[in-house]
């Protein structure tokens, strides 16, 4: 017997009202002295204040829920708590004094963003064309160790929030690796601060490349097990398939990228579509949805991880050697021996560290792939070294808007199913 | 269609209302002259032309100039996969331009952030409340009149902070400031002639002022 929670049906709110008010009345016409407190408990509304400190709200999300009953018929999303003005900081310094703030957006996957915004930067000063191929691969490497790492973690409190806790415990061992890696990489865990304007803090350090082939071998018959404890396993599958349909149009129409736009079925990457870095070479697929349900959401994650690794076999395969940052002086700091020995360098030095690269006035946006959807800076600038104005499109923002429009005609349980499968971060929604 | 064509094409369905194309780093940019009838240009962009997407709203504070504000809206087509930008002016006065809520439901939140951080009102919005700051709070962020350091508020410890640090010292650079040439590094006086530093001063010294007064909230500011 298969009972999906979908098949218990219930009707809006107005089409009950309706259904009860001619009941009501029949009632009165029959006997006088019909209880008067039904039609009140019927319409009565509870409003349920969830967040901002709620584990399913994966951080400080609160909502606002009215319900009747069980069935939520109106939702407020209320975002902000974890607001430090980064657009404001950003104006006050220079483009490299940035990159450690875009570490705490998406704090999930800093080297994405760290990626994103150099590569953002790289294009108002012309250069993005022009790193060097062993920088880009490396770039390419962060993201797609990023996008895993923030999948993994997506998936296991997704799982974990509808009731399968061991996902949670089997993904958080690989991300523990991707930790691993990421220190030997930049010297930090979390915040890795890892690309420059122009290039990359420091080369991949010896024997990493091996140590990032075997991470491989093992994070793949990970996925498996967590595959064999969800795909197919009842309960999940009842909280999620057929929950929080988002239809393609309502999808494109709200703005989702990532994940969620492709769970609805828009077939669009922009690894894809407008290939930045060395994504062009990369043979990889991008997957799609059909439903647009939390069940699809969650297929799209599971394979997008799969086709990441692949991308970086390939990219650990092809890595060619050579320098990983540009030569111009003037835009990437020069080799240390050279600044205390040359003058030449010695002045670019401090140049770049006192005033930053000389941008040229203009204004670009640059919008990445990142894990949860484009990640997209405008700079406006006026010239200098710094930005006269920064503006970030956080995708987790713009897919929590949806929210108000999605949660309605759901069960109140349903809302952590939905929640997980958008997979947000506040600290890149709230900036 | 590349968006050079679409904006040629929307150029001469509009005619004067448009000013542009212009081309940055492969971006296409067009200005709207009449803020107005943002939400004539956009409806058209997204019936006719295919820009099914919008990608993202910013807003920019000309502070000085006039007209004092810039909107700036990104525009993406799934069809095409061509990137477009329109732009337009806000005065300080009116503070004011329609909505474009009905074309794109993606820009409900944008516009909200944009009214939070930048003060500029989308009239039409069916729910324009402050979204990053908490409702009641008395100023625009991100405005370039505001300083760095934030402003006194009902709630002394949690809404204003000292001045940063390196505000306004010698090596931090001032945006819009001379280029790297212009600016010979050992002859630059830290930005003595920018309003930012002479601001910086004046704050120094109410904090100060505040430090004795305690928790009296300066009515100069």
């Amino acid at each position: 017997m298969s009972v999906t929670v979908r098949e218990i049906e219930f009707k809006d709110a107005p089409a009950r009202l309706a259904q009860a008010a001619p009941s009501a009345s029949a009632q009165q016409a029959g006997s006088a002295g019909t209880p008067q407190g039904i039609e009140d408990l019927q319409s009565e509304k509870m409003v349920l204040n969830m967040g901002p400190s709620h584990p399913a709200t994966h951080g400080v999300l609160r909502i606002l829920l009215e319900l009747d009953g069980e069935i939520i018929t109106k939702a407020t999303p209320d975002v902000g708590y974890l607001h430090r003005g980064d657009e404001k900081i950003a104006e006050n310094m220079t483009y490299t004094q940035f990159i450690p703030y875009t570490d705490r957006l998406d704090y999930l996957a800093p080297l994405a963003n760290n990626v994103a915004y150099a590569l953002a930067v790289e294009k108002l000063l012309g250069i993005d064309k022009a790193l060097p191929e062993r920088c880009q691969y490396i770039r390419v490497i962060c993201c797609e160790l990023a996008r895993i790492s923030a999948h993994l973690l997506g998936l296991g409190a997704f799982a974990m929030d509808v009731g399968a806790m061991t996902v949670f415990l089997h993904t958080f061992q690989e991300r523990e690796k991707i930790y691993n890696l990421a220190e030997s990489l930049t010297g930090a865990r979390f915040t890795t601060t890892y690309t420059r304007i122009g290039g990359v803090s420091r080369d991949l350090p010896p024997g990493w490349v091996e140590q990032c082939r075997k991470f491989l071998d093992e994070v793949v018959v990970n996925f498996d097990e967590s595959e064999k404890l969800l795909t197919r396993n009842r309960i999940f599958v009842d909280r999620t398939r057929d929950i929080g349909v988002i239809p393609k149009e309502v999808a494109i129409d709200f703005g989702l990228t990532g994940p969620n736009l492709r769970g609805s079925g828009v077939d669009f990457d922009m690894r894809k579509a407008h290939p930045y870095l060395v994504y062009d070479r990369m043979q990889f697929d991008v997957p799609i949805g059909s439903v647009g349900d939390c069940y699809d959401r969650y297929l799209v994650r599971m394979e997008e991880m799969r086709q990441s690794v692949r991308i970086l076999r390939q990219c650990l395969d092809q890595l060619p050697g050579g320098p990983v940052n540009v030569p111009d002086g003037k835009v990437r700091l020069p080799e240390k021996e050279r600044v205390l020995t040359k003058m030449e360098e010695l002045i670019h030095h401090f140049i770049l560290v006192t005033q930053g690269v000389n941008a040229p006035p203009g204004e670009v946006y640059f919008g990445a792939e990142n894990p949860k959807g484009e990640l997209g800076f405008y700079i406006n600038s006026r010239g200098g070294g710094t930005p006269y104005r920064l503006k970030i499109r956080a995708p987790s923002f713009v897919n929590l808007s949806i929210l108000s429009w999605l949660l309605p005609k759901h069960l109140m349980s349903d809302t952590v199913s939905i929640l997980g499968s958008l997979d947000f971060v506040m600290g890149e929604s709230d900036r | 269609m590349s968006a050079q064509e679409l904006a040629s094409k929307l150029v001469s369905n509009f005619g004067d209302l448009l000013s542009g194309p212009t081309e940055f780093r492969g971006e296409w940019t067009l200005v709207v002259r009449d803020a107005e009838r943002i939400q004539e240009v956009c409806a058209y962009c997204r019936k006719e032309l295919g820009f099914d997407y919008l990608v993202d709203i910013s807003s920019v504070d000309n502070y000085g100039d006039d007209p004092r504000f810039t909107v700036v809206y990104e525009l993406y087509g799934y069809g095409h996969r061509a990137h477009l930008r329109l732009k337009t002016d806000v005065s300080e006065e009116g503070c004011e331009l329609p909505t474009v809520t009905n074309v794109w439901r993606t820009a409900d939140w944008h516009e909200r952030e944009i009214y939070d951080m930048m003060g500029i009102r989308f009239r039409g919005h069916p729910d324009l409340r402050r979204i990053l700051m908490w409702e009641g709070y008395p100023y625009f962020p991100l405005r370039k009149d505001f300083p760095l350091s934030g402003k006194p508020t009902e709630l002394p410890e949690v809404a204003f902070t000292r001045p940063a640090p390196l505000e306004g010292g010698p090596f931090v650079t001032v945006s819009g400031g001379k280029d790297t040439i212009a600016r010979e590094p050992r002859a630059r006086l830290p930005e003595t002639d920018s309003l930012q530093t002479i601001s910086r001063l004046e704050r120094s010294r109410d904090f100060d002022r505040a430090d004795e007064q305690k928790n009296n909230i300066n009515p100069k500011q």
